[in-house]
């Protein structure tokens, strides 16, 4: 866990370090920049999908639904952030007593 | 504007609560929990791992995922780089600050001289507050005796789901959105876990050699805060 913990923060920081460091130009390429825009869009998509409908390699639909589901709307009705979360959690929780 | 930076630490620092504990409830030990947010400091990142941990997956596999997170730092890096003009020392600790709200404040101003003094003031606020209260949070999951009863297991997702919502601003980002959502968990069950995440990073390389037009989900142009309805929301 150290590993992973030191490894990813260390590859965090270098992505970081080299956009202040490189010249424009070597990121200016508009192909490069279409597939960085997307790609946190894939990506926060993906780990919504797979940390909200996934256990291990199953797919597994629980009250964690109804918690994401209670987000979007709460996103949709523009809360503030930490409402979103608080939301979430709380519906995920209430929804496992009552289960 | 050196209130605006102290408000946006305070507020990063109540959503460093919710990282602590999540990390904590994931199996990381509390000081693992602070030294991402110490030495990661990308919020988004930290919550993709531990999340993708918190599901089965190897360290390492969800330390990747927050490197592929982290992608968009650089192209924040490589706007402020004219602002900032640092170099050395001062280039190496301002590198650690760049994140969206530190980026979106300093791109946001008239001057250089306030862009930078935004960049520096709202960075390390939210430094100071993001790191705090992650120790707050990840001591205080540590003496609950069953995180998961409080629903934290939902808080990475949900996160996501604030994060994502301004970027879909068109039909192609909607589009890429759902394909990668679909690929991702159809695959679950059929690859090693952490492959799932890199297929749906596939779906966005393809997605942007593909289409032409203007540069889709333009993130990498730190929005400037007026366009954004609540910059307080944790180092991403």
């Amino acid at each position: 866990m150290w590993t992973a913990v030191l490894v990813g923060s260390a590859a965090c920081y270098g992505l970081k370090l080299v956009g202040l460091s490189v010249p424009e130009r070597v990121l200016a390429d508009r192909r490069v920049q279409r597939v960085a825009g997307l790609l946190p869009v894939a990506l926060l998509a993906a780990l919504i999908g797979l940390q909200g409908l996934t256990t291990g390699d199953r797919i597994v639909p629980d009250a964690r639904l109804v918690g994401l589901a209670v987000a979007v709307v709460a996103q949709w009705r523009r809360a503030p952030f930490l409402v979103v979360v608080a939301s979430a959690c709380a519906t995920t929780a209430l929804v496992r007593v009552l289960a | 504007m050196l209130r605006a930076a102290a408000g946006i630490g305070a507020v990063t620092g109540a959503y460093g609560v919710s990282f602590g504990a999540v990390a904590v409830a994931a199996g990381l030990g509390p000081l693992q929990a602070c030294a991402l947010s110490l030495l990661m400091f990308t919020g988004g990142s930290q919550f993709a791992m531990v999340g993708a941990i918190a599901g089965g997956a190897q360290p390492l596999a969800g330390a990747a995922t927050a490197v592929l997170l982290g992608v968009r730092n650089a192209f924040y890096g490589l706007r402020l780089s004219p602002v900032l003009g640092v170099r050395g020392g001062r280039r190496l600790a301002a590198a650690h600050l760049v994140i969206d709200e530190s980026a979106a404040m300093g791109g946001a101003q008239s001057t250089v001289a306030a862009g930078r003094l935004a960049f520096w003031a709202t960075g390390s606020a939210v430094f100071v507050g993001w790191n705090a209260m992650t120790l707050v949070g990840a001591l205080g999951a540590a003496a609950l005796s069953d995180p998961a009863v409080l629903g934290l297991d939902v808080a990475g997702p949900a996160a996501f789901v604030a994060l994502l919502a301004p970027r879909l601003r068109d039909v192609g980002t909607w589009a890429v959105a759902l394909t990668a959502a679909t690929v991702g968990v159809a695959a679950a069950p059929l690859v090693p876990s952490g492959v799932p995440v890199l297929l749906a990073a596939g779906v966005a390389v393809a997605a942007g050699l593909i289409r032409r037009g203007p540069v889709a989900g333009d993130d990498l142009d730190p929005h400037p805060v007026g366009d954004d309805p609540d910059p307080g929301r944790g180092p991403r």
